[in-house]
């Protein structure tokens, strides 16, 4: 297993097939029982280290340290040093000193966790709980847990992701560990809402939901993430909702036991009408729940046993 | 995983195995007196298909469907820092539960007792049977912790130089019970470790 949790592209099929099967028995250990607790982290330390805001990140992290008993030390910018201007490296140096065995690091800048794994100010290990425009390696095995939970092994299945790409570290995460499950993945977007470079991508792109909506085995509607847009991407919200929204007459042309799936938070009546995110093919509701059984079984892989390679 | 025997000594073969779980099934049933709330689990991984052929010879002798089950201790070991973390095996709690049952433990090779102490462990967070019993194929000796077995198929006296493997058709493609030179053998198993 690896030490840090930067990039979902990091995860070999073996890695990431580890994930998802530990995540499978984590679920089954706290659904149903009485003491959802295991002692498995006791005495270690995990920080919650948020520089941007978030709720169910966040709480998924803090509730799956806590099930395995691990200590939980919250930070986020607000009400912190953090809001004072103290330096990544600063508050890294902190944490160190205070003994964190595991830091959960959100930060608005991409790349903000590779740099606190790699610059030799910490020895905690590090988990990417998403980083600007970059990656959120934690919710793309969470989609794809959810995934197969439904479909059985992604091998071979067709997974449509829609919407703001060029902004989305969901996106990003998903095509690279879709791509290693073996998945077929095609985005959907606005020409101008699909990164540079999208051609060499591990995937097909598109520009009309309507075809690639047949024979999808899920479809993963994404956030237009208006706080990340400083510039004209499409004309009006509607136009992009009639063009890129998820609505019943969309979701008539998806196979019957095709999946919906939003990472949240959604904005409903924009990319996903509320018809279509509470429908019985939505499982945005059993995303959050298996949230926490993914960062469980990642909290466990990387923090349980020693840091050492040696056997 | 199938094991590489070379340098080994079989001490038990499959009809031995058989019939020592075929009598250990008899003592859990006369100890019981009947299959009256047994709850059989068995501790990954070749504790589950022991676990597996015993309650089925409890459900045939008594005429009665005894509850099977497998309990996974991985993350109740005290030996987890002290090696890389380890895939966790399935853990399969019947539906009726374990609150007022006699669950009846079972593994394949008894040695440090440390297996054991997990396996309680994680018991506890199940639920409060009224008693626990503890069912091996092979007792080896060499406790490090005051557990005994309730039913032993055999007892082997080894030094800690040997390791001693069970062999289960379902996992190994046969069964039976060999003992080896540690030194010859991957100590891959939870159990060979002191």
């Amino acid at each position: 297993m690896i030490r840090h949790l930067l990039s979902a592209g990091d995860l070999s099929l073996d890695d990431a097939t580890l994930v998802l099967d530990t995540a499978e028995e984590m679920a089954r250990l706290t659904e149903g029982r009485s003491v959802k607790k295991l002692p498995t982290l006791r005495g270690r330390t995990v920080v919650n280290l948020f520089f941007e805001d978030s709720t169910r990140t966040r709480t998924s992290f803090e509730l799956a340290a806590k099930r395995l008993s691990a200590d939980v030390v919250n930070f986020s910018a607000k009400g912190s040093s953090l809001s004072k201007g103290e330096s990544l490296k600063d508050t890294a140096l902190t944490l160190e000193a205070m003994g964190a065995d595991g830091v959960v690091v959100r930060h608005s800048a991409s790349g903000a966790p590779y740099r606190l794994a790699t610059s030799g100010w910490i020895n905690a290990c590090v988990l990417n709980a998403g980083d600007g425009t970059h990656e959120h390696p934690t919710q793309a095995l969470l989609d794809a847990f959810t995934m197969r939970r439904h479909l059985g092994e992604l091998s071979g299945k067709r997974i449509v992701i829609v919407g703001d790409v060029l902004h989305s570290r969901v996106a990003r995460s998903n095509v690279a560990l879709l791509a290693t499950l073996g998945a077929k993945v095609t985005l959907v977007a606005p020409p101008t809402l699909l990164p540079t470079g999208v051609e060499r991508w591990p995937c097909d792109v598109s520009y009309d939901l309507d075809a690639a909506l047949s024979g999808a085995d899920a479809v993963m509607m994404l956030r237009v993430q208006r706080e990340r847009m400083n510039a004209a991407f499409f004309p009006s919200a509607r136009e992009y909702s009639r063009r890129y929204g998820l609505d019943s007459r969309r979701q008539a042309l998806m196979p019957a036991e095709a999946l919906v799936l939003h990472p949240g938070p959604m904005n409903r009546g924009m990319e996903i009408t509320a018809e279509v995110a509470d429908s019985d093919r939505s499982v945005i509701v059993e995303q959050v729940t298996n949230g926490v059984y993914v960062r469980m079984a990642v909290l466990y892989l990387m923090l349980a046993g020693t840091t050492e390679e040696a056997a | 995983m199938s094991r590489d025997l070379n340098g080994s000594r079989e001490v038990l073969d499959g009809d031995d195995v058989a019939r020592a779980l075929t009598r250990m099934a008899h003592e859990v049933v006369e100890r019981n007196k009947g299959a009256a709330d047994l709850v059989i689990l068995g501790i990954p991984k070749r504790g589950v298909p022991l676990a597996q052929r015993l309650g089925a010879r409890i459900s045939a002798a008594e005429g009665v469907d005894v509850p099977v089950g497998a309990l996974d201790v991985t993350m109740y070991r005290d030996d987890l820092r002290l090696r890389p973390a380890r895939a966790l095996e399935r853990t399969d709690i019947p539906p009726g539960g374990v609150d007022d049952k006699i669950v009846v433990l079972v593994d394949d090779v008894l040695f440090s007792g440390r297996t054991i102490r997990a396996a309680l462990t994680a018991l506890d967070d199940v639920g409060r049977p009224r008693a626990v019993r503890l069912v091996v194929l092979v007792d080896r000796g060499h406790r490090q912790l005051p557990i005994r077995a309730d039913h032993v198929g055999k007892n082997i006296p080894t030094s800690l130089a040997e390791s001693v493997h069970a062999l289960v058709s379902e996992v190994d493609g046969r069964d039976g019970v060999v003992l080896a030179q540690a030194a010859d053998q991957p100590r891959s198993d939870a159990e060979a470790l002191p």
